[in-house]
């Protein structure tokens, strides 16, 4: 039988959450480095006892974990994250120019090819990779190069959040920074454009169809039809059938459009998945509702699950890279929220129930589906 | 012996139970203990202060002796008592507030 791992990254450290393949019994790690903040982990596809972390914290800095052992035991790689050549500048808060400089990996992004290949999305927002297991990093420029002196960081800071590599193409890669956009490279890393035409950001931007600006919270991708792209906006809930040349809105009947999170069913590539969450400035649930809104038709019809999740009184929230589903059928949904509790579906999001309800507050949930 | 008091997080991560205790040549300074640190657990490189710069990292302090360090220059030699083994030299992940 299957075996399921939930790889959770929180603000005080990591934690592993293991199943069999019905999902109703779950081990619960110890916090792996405990009192760091652990932005994001994830595992190899080509060697699932391969995993990456990435572990930081504001006294101390940035540290990259790598396990071979399932995450048994760990081994410190490298941390330095030297962008190329003279960084430059980007806008500033006060309408100056401002030098970039690397406070923190958001995302780490192994490639489904090469257990040694690892993307790293960083803030000040760039784009990583290591071709040694993570012994050393390079940055690819031509990211920065994409109007990047227009990039302005929001509340949240200006981190390079989403990288998704095309299942089909293996030079075009998209990626995605808060208060940037969307980005497509089409010669694995060399050159990139903005992808954002269809956008509109009327209350974040002057021009609300700027080429670049738009605060894009998280896209997603079915690997079955790497030309669909499913987006999280800070407000609107998006949609691209062309690879990201075009977007439309399907936030449809959400009660909020705002959110961060956005997933795609592992089996059903038009089912997706959103937590609505009540405005850009309450973080939480409507109505204290904690819903995961689901569309069966690819956006603009969606249905509320609740079942399992509170209904009342619940003002959590659900981060961007806090959601993930597993590859079984029924397809396994997770996320985890603010609050430090994970849920699981084990039937596509009919039934929730919580694996654990007092981490710290979770910033990451990856899933791995183990022979 | 020099006598370093690492905070919990570096200790964790240089797995390491209490004091660290460094060999480090006359004079004793500031930089040569952190010099001496990195070379003896080089995964710590990074963490105190900045690997190129060398600049101590903002909210790291260095306390000795009932004195704060953390603004001295990094040939700052000091005090006798930790060469001599008696105090331990403190790095200290400032205070979060709250």
């Amino acid at each position: 039988m299957s075996r399921i791992k939930v790889l959770v990254g929180t603000r005080k450290g990591a934690f592993i959450l293991t199943s069999d393949g019905k999902r109703e019994l779950w081990e619960i790690s110890d916090p792996h480095f405990a009192g760091w903040e652990i932005y994001h982990l994830k595992g190899s596809p080509v060697d699932p006892d391969r995993l990456f972390a990435s572990q930081t914290n504001g006294w101390f800095g940035q540290m990259i974990q790598r396990s071979d052992d399932g995450g048994e035991t760990w081994e410190s790689v490298g941390k330095e994250f030297n962008y190329e050549g003279v960084p430059g500048t980007h806008q500033w808060y006060d309408g100056t120019q401002h030098p970039w400089e690397f406070k923190r990996v958001w995302h780490l992004e192994p490639s489904p090819a090469d257990p040694d290949t690892v993307y790293a999305g960083v803030e000040d927002a760039a784009l990583f990779k290591t071709m040694d297991g993570g012994r050393t990093w390079q940055e690819l420029p031509g990211v920065r190069g994409a109007k990047g002196h227009l990039w302005q960081p929001g509340a949240g800071g200006m981190g390079l959040h989403t990288i998704i590599l095309d299942p089909n193409r293996p030079e075009r890669i998209f990626i995605a920074i808060s208060a940037a956009g969307v980005f497509r490279t089409d010669d694995a890393g060399q050159t990139w454009r903005p992808t954002n035409r269809g956008l509109k950001s009327p209350y974040e931007i002057p021009d609300p169809e700027a080429e670049v600006g738009h605060c894009v919270h998280r896209i997603a991708m079915h690997p079955s039809r790497p030309e669909v792209l499913f987006m999280q906006k800070h407000w609107d809930v998006m949609r691209s059938d062309d690879s990201g040349e075009s977007w439309r809105e399907i936030s449809g009947n959400l009660p909020s459009d705002f959110g961060f999170p956005i997933d795609v069913h592992a089996n059903e590539p038009e089912t997706v998945y959103v937590v609505p969450i009540k405005s850009d400035s309450e973080h939480f649930p409507p109505e204290g509702k904690l819903r995961v809104y689901r569309s069966r038709a690819g956006g603009n019809e969606w249905e509320a699950l609740t079942n399992g999740l509170p209904q009342r009184n619940c003002y959590v929230n659900v981060l961007r890279d806090a959601m993930a589903t597993d590859s079984l059928d029924p397809c396994g949904v997770y996320f985890g929220t603010t609050g430090g509790q994970v849920y699981a579906s084990a039937d596509g999001g009919d039934t929730w129930n919580p694996i654990v309800r007092d981490l710290p507050a979770v910033l990451s949930v990856e899933v791995q589906t183990l022979p | 012996m020099i006598r370093v008091a690492l905070p919990y997080h570096l200790r964790s991560l240089a797995r390491v139970d209490g004091e660290v205790l460094l060999e480090v040549e006359s004079p004793v300074t500031l930089s040569r203990v952190l010099d001496s640190l990195e070379t003896c657990h080089p995964v710590l490189r990074g963490t105190v202060r900045d690997q190129i710069s060398l600049q101590r990292r903002p909210f790291v302090r260095f306390f000795a002796c009932k004195e704060d360090l953390s603004h001295h220059p990094p040939d700052t030699a000091l005090p006798d008592e930790v060469v001599a083994g008696k105090e331990p030299f403190l790095i200290i992940g400032a205070m979060a507030g709250g």
